[in-house]
């Protein structure tokens, strides 16, 4: 498959890509090209530069901050997956991505600027309550995930910006992830994360989100309000997850998983990832 | 005679230069001058062309030329042609590039002629063509009803043939005085081949000599030189020169003549210089032939004891929107023929209607027919079992030819030649354990869970075909195979054959075959084979015919190389030729019950050059050559089981265990027999579960990518467990019988069994393949909430 033609400028730092971002109009950010190049291949996108940012040292690796670990943009998701000091619900969605060859080239940060609503990632990172950070002319900013993933495609990252790490709480309290694969792609029909937190045998905390249903990742508010304050029984968990339906308005269907079939599985697969985080949370 | 390769895994000779990347593929040809080729095509199912506008496209720098479909046909071009008639077939016309009317979403409309590749597909975009939508048809059977669009004018009612085997009024005498009748209406869906290497072209008119050399992604190179002679091109075939590198898999769908081996060549003689093309990934999805698609009526009438009395089946076979050039064949003479299945089944009816839709053309796909034979009668016999209470494999023990009835006559015209079914099953019982499965498949059932055993027991008719029966049916062509050996002076030999490897790995096994044969070193053979330059006509690779009709021809002219060197050294060392032996082990000459009076295989290829000692009558020179038509197919065989769970919750089947025993006939490489079952295994386990082409009412494929369309993987399977049973082929001198398609034709079926056998505690008694999650849980919904 051939793309249409476009100029490509490789840029060696945060300060280079700028540069040329400001230089070249329609130009595209090229990470690992796993979204980017299908989509050019497939004349979806036709911009007339690629800007490679790959090679930006500063942009990849993991650090950890006291009880924030920080995700350079450009870590792969094989890094992370291989990772051991990262929420389960993390490592184990970046495990489940693609296959090694997407795994050994795809990036985090390219991964959540694309926010394809049937990826695994923004559904793991509002789960956790990670915080995008972002770099533009006019300086940095920090999203939080609930407010990052906007629509179908569409995130907070602005045309002039570059995602450049994702800060991810490491705080003791049991996460786990949860998918249904669609059999083809193996992007998520629908990806559940969920994040509790147990104290004396009673939930105190839980967080849960939801991909591959909807236009984009969302909280399910119902389900995290039924979990907090009950001890995290088969049954609590099972009720508090036939809540779900609620928080789940226009659920997408396709060729493999009908609206209908998707809104069945969503309460499944919140109780697998509950029970799961519940687990870990000791 | 004892054999030092034939029986042995040997590792294949062509494996360093593929796993190096050292493969010789089409896309990998470049030819100084060369421009490249890309083509528009249709976006609609069904459209008529109100014009076309490339004036645009043809002003871009770099593009050389734009052609339509009209511009080929007034230059004299022909359509594509069918190779298989059967009586009172419509056809319609099939034009390389369409002219009036587009009746598939891919159906090319032009071709952009440009110095790159990335030109071409630019220029595409410049293309302004004006259809004006029509209706589509999409399913076989809705097809044919009173109303439906038609596809083609010369085909009313978009019936194209209509073939029965048996008589209804038998059949029906049958159904009305059996015990019990199992009745099903099933759907074999449409499959997309996806071979590994996307179909390429390349094409080169020398203006010199008036010769056009043509490199495809063929199974066949010498079909194409005729079709492109015959039919489509008009290139007398002695100036015609077909070459099939190495091809990245084929299933079937590089079997057939397709449009850009028309366009390519035509545009290279047209502008005078080298012209490629290399399908995209997603024009494969809407240009490389499909498989099955079929839908069909099927019962089975019984007595109480669970013998058979007879079988009526009615299919619907999907054409697609032009008939590809064996694709009659397939739901005939490979289809209905093979409906006794492993049984007596004393009265059969069969007939198929091929009906034209607005899709993709469909032809032969890996096992071609005979899955979609066995799919139906196997899925049959699953319900009897249930239906009388029986163990599903005393069933069919109950039923089996017997080993001492063979060659046996069915009732659909074939004879099959050998075979154990009864040792074939305690084979597989041991294998798999069927005892041990059962009593798994209790506990889990005990504890709640949905889990379940599938079997089958699969017949084929591979080495395709006898020639006087292809011809009969309606092929145009004889399926006969050729084989030349060249000894040369130094005792290397080349081999020719007519075969053609694409991934099954002929290098291999036929330099086995002939190593073997004439007792000489495998390094010191060489298999040429794919080039209609360098080999004598032979009809190539498919229906797993290459060692039964391929092999035997090259053992044949060992054989004539043989009788001949012994004539030679008989000779030379005065004795009778009746009293000399040919050694096969080390390929010496002796003297009956004197080794040390013996002639080396050099002493007599050297002989056979110095040409100063001969025998009278004999002549110089040490080349072979057969041209072998087979007597009757091969029939291979094979018997499966599989265990299975479903997630009750979600409907997602896990394959847990895995057992095939298969009688190919004997084998010549095991480790290679061995690949090719397992990679079947894989294929018919994907139709089962996974793949899925999908159109949507307007003829737009839903499933044209890799992100819809899915395919088997490695995670999806346990480790299979396959061992085989042989009963040599009484048919060829080797004793072999095809092996390529078994694993595909047995994998499904035995598959979908075990989900139907997992689900039946529930009360579901059938369900379409493929099997995935969301059909399984509908199901198990509308059986909870009592529909
Ligand atoms: C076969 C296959 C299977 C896959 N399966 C899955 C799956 O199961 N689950 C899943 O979640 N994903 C899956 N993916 C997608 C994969 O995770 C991609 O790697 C990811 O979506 C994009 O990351 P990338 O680094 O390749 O980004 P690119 O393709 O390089 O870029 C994607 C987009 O993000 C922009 N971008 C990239 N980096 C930045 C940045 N730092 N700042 C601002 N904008 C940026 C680019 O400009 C572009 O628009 C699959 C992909 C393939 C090809």
């Amino acid at each position: 498959m051939y793309p249409p033609k476009f100029d490509y400028y490789r840029a060696n730092s945060i300060d280079e890509a700028f540069a040329l971002m400001g230089q070249l109009g329609d130009a595209k950010l090229l990470a690992g090209g796993h979204s980017l190049i299908p989509a050019l291949k497939l004349r979806l996108a036709a911009p007339s530069a690629l800007i490679d940012i790959g090679r930006i040292g500063e942009l990849k690796g993991i650090s950890r901050n006291g009880s924030t670990a920080t995700i350079g943009a450009l870590t792969t998701h094989a890094t992370v997956a291989a990772a051991s000091d990262l929420p389960a619900a993390l490592t184990e969605a970046a495990g489940w991505i693609g296959d090694p060859q997407v795994r050994n080239r795809g990036t985090v940060g390219g991964n959540i600027a694309h926010a394809d609503p049937a990826s695994d990632l923004p559904t793991v990172l509002t789960a956790l309550g990670a915080t995008m950070n972002m770099r533009g002319l006019n300086g940095a900013r920090s999203v939080s995930a609930d407010d990052f993933f906007i629509d179908l495609f569409m995130t907070a990252l602005g045309e002039d910006e570059i995602l450049t790490s994702v800060d991810v709480p490491v705080d003791g309290a049991g996460t786990a992830y949860a998918k249904l694969f669609n059999p083809a792609s193996r992007y998520a029909i629908v990806g559940v994360a969920a994040k509790v937190s147990v104290s004396g045998g009673q939930c105190t905390s839980a967080r849960v989100a939801l991909g591959g249903l909807t236009p984009s990742a969302v909280r399910a508010p119902s389900v995290e309000a039924a979990l907090v304050g009950k001890a995290l029984t088969a049954d609590n968990i099972a009720a508090a997850a036939a809540q779900v339906g609620g928080d789940l308005d226009d659920v997408m269907g396709d060729i493999h998983a009908s609206e209908e079939y998707r809104r069945a599985m969503a309460p499944i697969y919140v109780q697998r990832a509950v029970s799961k985080a519940a687990e870990r949370a000791g | 005679m004892s054999n030092k390769y034939i029986g042995e895994s040997i590792k294949r000779v062509e494996d360093p230069r593929f796993i190096q990347g050292k493969g010789k593929y089409v896309a990998n040809l470049s030819i100084p001058g060369m421009l490249h080729a890309a083509i528009k095509r249709s976006p609609y199912a069904h459209a008529v062309i109100k014009g076309i506008d490339t004036s645009k496209a043809e002003a871009m720098e770099g593009v050389v030329a734009v052609y339509v479909g009209q511009q080929m046909k007034d230059d004299g071009i022909g359509s594509l042609p069918c190779g298989f008639n059967p009586p009172d077939i419509k056809t319609a016309p099939h034009m390389p590039l369409a002219v009036d009317k587009v009746r598939h979403v891919g159906d090319g409309v032009a071709v952009v002629i440009a110095e790159s590749p990335y030109i071409a597909y630019d220029a595409l975009d410049l293309i302004d063509v004006q259809y004006e939508p029509l209706s589509a048809v999409i399913d076989p059977k809705k097809a044919a009803q009173p109303g439906a669009p038609q596809v083609h004018d010369e085909i009313p009612n978009n019936v194209s043939f209509h073939w029965p085997l048996g008589t209804r009024e038998e059949i029906n005498a049958v159904l009305a005085s059996a015990d019990k009748v199992i009745e099903l209406d099933l759907v074999n869906q449409r499959l997309v081949p996806n071979a590994m290497e996307p179909r390429a072209c390349v094409a080169q008119w020398d203006a010199f000599s008036d010769e056009m050399t043509i490199w495809t992604t063929s199974q066949n190179p010498h079909i194409i030189r005729l079709l492109l002679s015959l039919a489509t091109m008009g290139l007398p075939e002695n100036k015609l020169r077909v070459i099939s590198p190495d091809v990245g898999g084929g299933f079937g769908s590089k079997i057939f003549h397709y449009a850009e081996e028309v366009i390519v060549p035509w545009a290279s003689k047209q502008l005078g210089r080298p012209v490629k093309w290399v399908s995209t990934r997603s024009e494969a999805f809407v240009t490389d032939a499909h498989g099955r698609d079929h839908v069909t009526t099927a019962k089975l009438a019984l007595k109480n004891d669970g013998t058979f009395l007879g079988l009526d089946v009615t299919t619907y076979a999907n054409m697609g929107a032009y008939l590809s050039t064996f694709a009659p064949m397939i739901p005939t003479a490979l289809y209905i023929t093979l409906f006794s299945g492993l049984y007596k089944l004393p009265v059969i009816f069969g007939e198929a209607y091929g009906t034209m839709t607005h899709t993709v053309p469909v032809d032969a796909y890996r096992g071609a027919g005979r899955p979609e034979a066995s799919y139906m009668l196997e899925r049959l016999v699953d319900l009897a079992a249930r239906e009388l209470d029986m163990d599903p494999i005393e069933l069919r023990r109950k039923n089996f030819i017997q080993p001492d009835e063979f060659p046996y006559q069915t009732p659909v015209a074939m004879i099959y030649d050998s075979g154990d079914y009864p040792k074939l099953f305690d084979s597989l019982e041991a294998l798999g354990d069927y005892a041990g499965l059962k009593a798994k498949r209790d506990a889990a059932r005990a504890e709640g869970r949905l889990v379940g055993i599938g079997i089958s027991g699969c017949i084929e008719a591979s080495g395709p075909a006898p020639s006087q029966v292809a011809v009969g049916l309606g092929a145009g062509v004889g399926l006969w195979e050729s084989g030349v050996i060249r000894v040369h002076p130094t005792g290397k030999v080349s081999v020719m054959t007519g075969s053609h490897t694409h991934g099954q790995g002929h290098e291999t096994a036929f330099a086995q075959i002939v190593a073997d044969e004439l007792g000489i070193p495998m390094e010191d053979v060489e298999i040429i084979h794919g080039d209609t330059g360098r080999t004598p006509f032979g009809l190539g690779t498919y229906g797993s015919r290459s060692a039964s009709v391929g092999g035997t021809a090259l053992a044949v002219s060992a054989g004539k190389v043989r009788d001949k060197m012994l004539k030679i050294a008989a000779h030379q060392l005065e004795v009778d030729v009746e009293d000399m032996v040919f050694d096969r082990t080390t390929g010496t000459m002796h003297v009956k019950g004197s080794p040390e009076q013996s002639k080396s295989f050099v002493d007599i290829s050297v002989a056979a050059l110095m040409a100063n000692n001969l025998p009278e009558g004999v002549e110089p020179g040490l080349e072979e050559t057969t041209f072998y038509d087979p007597s009757n197919f091969t029939f291979p065989n094979s018997a499966h089981i599989a265990l299975i769970e479903i997630d009750r919750d979600t409907g997602q089947v896990s394959l847990l265990e895995y057992a095939a025993v298969d009688d190919v006939g004997k084998v010549i490489n095991p480790m290679i027999v061995e690949g090719q079952l397992v990679g079947g295994i894989a294929q018919g386990v994907g139709q089962a579960l996974w793949e899925n082409c999908v159109y949507d009412e307007q003829g737009q494929l839903l499933s044209g990518s890799f992100m819809d369309y899915a395919m088997p993987r490695a995670d999806g399977f346990p480790m299979l467990k396959v061992s085989r049973n042989e009963t040599p082929s009484p048919t060829n001198p080797l004793g072999v019988k095809g092996a390529g398609e078994m694993g595909t034709i047995a994998a499904t079926i035995t598959v979908a069994n075990g989900v139907m056998d997992a689900l039946a505690p529930l009360g579901i008694r059938h369900i379409d393949i493929p099997h995935t999650p969301q059909r399984i849980w509908q199901a198990i919904q509308a059986q909870s909430n009592g529909h």
